[in-house]
């Protein structure tokens, strides 16, 4: 560990975080530019060619707007919520790799570059544990207020989370027994390679959604109410609770909130895409391409796949109606957590069999 | 029908519309001010004094459109021609000529009540103003110039239109007033600066028209006005549209 090496972790630490900052000025106006379209209308047009820096004016006039703070809140806690959002939030996504690593050679000394923050062993753990510590920040919002709407927001929040964090877990237990690691450049590595099937190998890669479709569907399920998105909003459902735990924030500290959405958003589709859809993987051209192509088009497939789930997560926001209190609760422990653990029992059994037989044998 | 194919319907129709947006004719917004609407013929939009093919004024001062407006929004006074210089080809003329455009309800009774077919609508609809003075249009606006040309309140404001205040009225190029066929496609309005004679309005009856009608279109009474000049071969008082309930 030398001063290179260092500065290799900074540059991919500020790479991740530009990366994030500008998916979110990205996602927000894909966002209003689909639903525009679903709903028949232009959408936002006039910031920029097809109003791509829409989110940009947005952002500039919530960053020069009154922050507001009201008599009653718990000053400490209410001014820390929204950096306690958007922390977990960038953070989360560091241990997701987005592109294939590649070596530089720096005064001699060959040094293997992972596109990632950090490759971390533990990496699917600590997702989990950066997404239940996200809850914090809404659940203190919504306390710190003082005020009942936001309140009723983070008691939402609370039950809502805990039951599907659950779930969630639950349904990446197989993931983790399937291919032995816990680390996320191990997963995507083993989805890299062409199944083999009857003793043929065939033209598509081992994705692990091929064999744990059904974790899949109870990921994305979870993965769309952890993130409080519709038809999971009632955290902030503005026709019932005015807008829920960000009611009382406004200006650059509302701003936050919404980022720290955005980059949840972005990074549960990259976690999807990462665990089940092979990650960066895809065809590379490897020698017929220039190798600046072959060393970028990972991080193409990777956004690709990316913004297939992201198109779903939009498409979902303009289609369904928000779901009733206990609708949701239901769904969380009465389908997804029994769902995922039969599912759970039976792929480890079937990995015991593959590995050991069958005991009395 | 179950949660599951239920979500999948909705999720469906959102796809049918998104494609038909972005790849079909399911746009139906318009992109305004850039873009204007095509507005119906007949538009009550902000009112102009016209002026006859030589120059001359139309409005005489009757205050006809006074009296007849139910808002109480028009003020007019009249005044003697100059005997030198005439102003309008009558007695009198419209020496103050003021709505109040805050207090008008587009009704247009003031063009019916005309007996010069001075006033007429435009198809001008972005009347805002920043104080209520401005709302008060007088004859410097509503009145056009000697070519016809009709004013603006702010000339230089960017969003002037002023070629949606040129569109003639679609009240005075109506013919068959009383839904008489014969009277179809019957010029019955003087001569306008800058415009000349507007033609009359395109397809009023989509009635099938029978030999009587067709014979009298052969006869069309010119320059009468219809209600004194009614050809003997007209359709009957009991067709439909017919009544004199106005």
């Amino acid at each position: 560990m030398d001063a290179i090496d260092l500065l290799l972790i900074l540059a991919r630490v500020v790479m991740v975080f530009s990366l994030l900052m500008v998916v979110t000025l990205l996602l927000v106006w894909f966002e209003r530019k689909i639903v525009a379209d679903m709903q028949n209308r232009v959408g936002p047009d006039r910031a920029g060619p097809w109003g791509i820096l829409q989110t940009l004016a947005d952002g500039m006039k919530l960053f020069f707007k009154e922050q507001i703070t009201p008599r009653k809140v718990q000053l400490g806690l209410y001014l820390a919520a929204p950096m306690l959002a958007v922390i977990p939030a960038f953070l989360m996504f560091m241990v997701i790799p987005f592109g294939k690593p590649f070596t530089l050679t720096i005064n001699g000394v060959a040094r293997s570059i992972p596109l990632q923050g950090a490759d971390i062993n533990v990496g699917l753990l600590y997702i989990l544990a950066m997404s239940s510590v996200a809850v914090y920040a809404i659940v203190l919002a919504g306390w710190s207020s003082g005020s009942k709407y936001p309140l009723l927001g983070g008691v939402r929040a609370t039950a809502q989370s805990i039951s599907y964090e659950a779930a969630m877990g639950l349904s990446l237990v197989p993931v983790v027994l399937y291919t032995g690691s816990m680390r996320l450049s191990e997963i995507v590595a083993a989805q890299s390679a062409s199944l083999v099937f009857l003793g043929r190998e065939l033209p598509i890669t081992t994705w692990n959604v091929l064999v744990l479709s059904p974790s899949f569907v109870i990921f994305f399920i979870a993965a769309v109410a952890e993130t409080n998105r519709a038809p999971f909003d009632l955290v902030e459902a503005e026709q019932e609770i005015v807008g829920g735990f960000h009611t009382e924030y406004s200006g650059l500290r509302f701003a936050l909130f919404f980022l720290a959405e955005y980059i949840n958003m972005f990074t549960m589709s990259a976690l999807a895409v990462t665990l089940f859809f092979g990650g960066w993987s895809g065809p590379t051209f490897e020698g017929t391409v220039p190798l600046l192509v072959s060393g970028i088009l990972p991080t193409v497939w990777f956004l690709a796949k990316v913004i297939v789930f992201l198109f779903i997560f939009v498409w979902l926001r303009a289609s369904l109606p928000r779901m009733r209190y206990d609708q949701l609760m239901m769904l969380g422990w009465k389908r997804l957590i029994p769902a995922a653990l039969a599912w759970l029992f039976f792929i480890s059994g079937a990995l015991a069999y593959r590995e050991f037989g069958f005991p009395w044998s | 029908m179950g949660p599951v194919e239920a979500m999948m319907k909705g999720m469906a129709v959102t796809l049918r519309q998104f494609v038909s947006t972005v790849f079909g004719k399911g746009l139906v917004t318009i992109k305004y001010p850039a873009e204007m609407r095509e507005k119906p013929q007949r538009f009550h939009g902000r009112h102009v004094l016209n002026r006859y093919e030589d120059g001359m004024e139309k409005c005489i001062g009757c205050e006809l459109c006074a009296g007849a407006c139910p808002a109480h929004c028009i003020y007019v006074r009249g005044a003697d021609n100059p005997e030198d210089a005439p102003i309008s080809p009558g007695e009198r003329f419209g020496f103050i000529y003021e709505i109040n455009l805050l207090r008008c309800i587009f009704c247009g009774l003031c063009v019916e009540a005309c007996p010069t077919e001075a006033i007429t609508h435009s198809q001008l609809f972005e009347m805002s103003t920043t104080n209520r003075a401005d709302a008060i249009y007088t004859k410097t606006e509503l009145l056009v110039d000697r070519d016809g040309t009709p004013n603006h309140m702010f000339e230089s404001d960017r969003f002037a239109d002023l070629t949606e205040l040129a569109k003639a009225d679609g009240w005075m190029r109506a013919t068959s007033p009383q839904g008489r066929v014969a009277y179809e496609g019957v010029v019955a309005w003087t001569a306008s600066a800058g415009v000349g004679v507007r033609s009359p309005e395109a397809g009023q009856s989509q009635a099938p028209v029978d030999d009587q009608s067709e014979a009298a279109v052969d006869d069309p009474p010119d320059d009468d006005p219809p209600d004194d000049a009614l050809p003997d071969d007209a359709p009957p008082d009991d067709a439909p549209g017919d009544g004199d309930d106005h």
